[in-house]
């Protein structure tokens, strides 16, 4: 499912819905309100952009830090031979929440979400055993903002 | 913040639920554990989600509105995959900024239309120079580059250096989730 894919309603749903659902006794039903369409034709199109690949997900979005564990972003330079080997290594770790390949002497980005704050720094050691490479921890010092927004 | 007793397991004795050092309590853990990987697609969600952990519906939108209150969930909130929408470039774009000016100009690059997360996060000299980083997406690298123009424009002089790395693959993306593990209480 690619973005020829949707029509004009879609696309308003998926801006609507990247604002949040409010939370009501039935939160579709008043989405589907103020969109112009029934409720059964929102959780159609919803389920359907979800299956389709177009949302990777929908549901609440937790705060790490405030659920009471430890969140950080890290780097690795891993050599090219080896690239294949150490994304499975890493992957391996379920701490590992997001992993991308980026175009940089760092070139092996991820997200460590971890059940403790101390915990990041046991993951980060087991990568290093594990990978033979020293992993680049970048923990924020600071939020300046936090509101992915992708019009369309 | 208030404590309220879960509904489901009525407390005659008057004694609040232990929170463990999270601050959610076991009825809210187990609300985290039904919707990490989504909320249901049904006209009563707050219901299914409820029948999954043995509490009314009421109950679970009730603490959903108060784990949000509390910035527990930032929002409940579809998480569109980039490349599906067109956003075709995703560009990590980090940038070595003065420390004494950087709290300010973060705040004010973090404004800026199409940036969606901004952080300071700690150099790693000499190799890594960069402590401000800033997210932008675009269907194009020229429109990444574009906009990382208009924050080069912002920093002005207090920032030396910048580069933009390109996401080339999502290695994995499962998102947040805690472990499905008995809470400690």
């Amino acid at each position: 499912m690619t973005l020829d894919d949707l029509d004009a309603v879609d696309r308003r749903l998926i801006n609507r819905l990247q604002d949040g659902l409010p939370l009501v006794a039935r939160p579709y039903a008043a989405v589907a309100g103020e969109l112009g369409i029934a409720e059964g034709d929102l959780l159609y199109r919803l389920e359907r952009l979800r299956e389709g690949g177009v949302l990777s997900r929908f549901g609440p979005m937790y705060h790490a830090e405030r659920l009471g564990g430890g969140l950080t972003l890290a780097a690795l330079a891993v050599p090219e031979a080896d690239y294949e080997r150490v994304t499975d290594t890493v992957n391996a770790f379920p701490e590992v929440a997001h992993n991308y390949r980026r175009e940089h002497a760092l070139n092996m980005w991820f997200v460590l979400a971890t059940e403790t704050p101390e915990a990041i720094a046991e993951t980060i050691a087991g990568i290093e055993a594990a990978t033979g490479l020293p992993v680049y921890n970048m923990p924020k010092e600071e939020e300046f903002h936090v509101r992915l927004h992708l019009p369309v | 913040m208030s404590v309220s007793t879960c509904p489901s397991r009525p407390d005659p004795d008057g004694d609040v639920p232990e929170r463990d050092a999270r601050g959610l309590d076991a009825a809210d853990r187990a609300i985290v554990l039904a919707t990490q990987a989504g909320l249901p697609l049904v006209p009563d969600p707050w219901g299914a989600v409820g029948r999954e952990v043995g509490m009314s519906g009421e109950a679970v939108l009730e603490r959903m509105r108060a784990m949000q209150e509390r910035g527990v969930i930032r929002r409940v909130a579809a998480v569109p995959n980039h490349y599906r929408l067109g956003y075709v470039a995703n560009g990590m774009t980090v940038w070595d900024v003065d420390d004494a000016q950087i709290d300010r100009l973060g705040r004010e690059v973090a404004a800026i239309e199409g940036v969606s997360h901004c952080y300071r996060r700690p150099r790693h000299l000499p190799h890594w120079p960069y402590n401000l980083f800033a997210m932008l997406h675009g269907c194009s690298r020229e429109e990444v580059e574009r906009q990382a123009a208009v924050l080069r424009e912002r920093l002005g002089e207090a920032c030396r250096d910048h580069r933009i790395l390109y996401s080339s693959r999502i290695l994995k993306k499962t998102g947040l989730r805690l472990a499905r593990r008995v809470p400690q209480e």
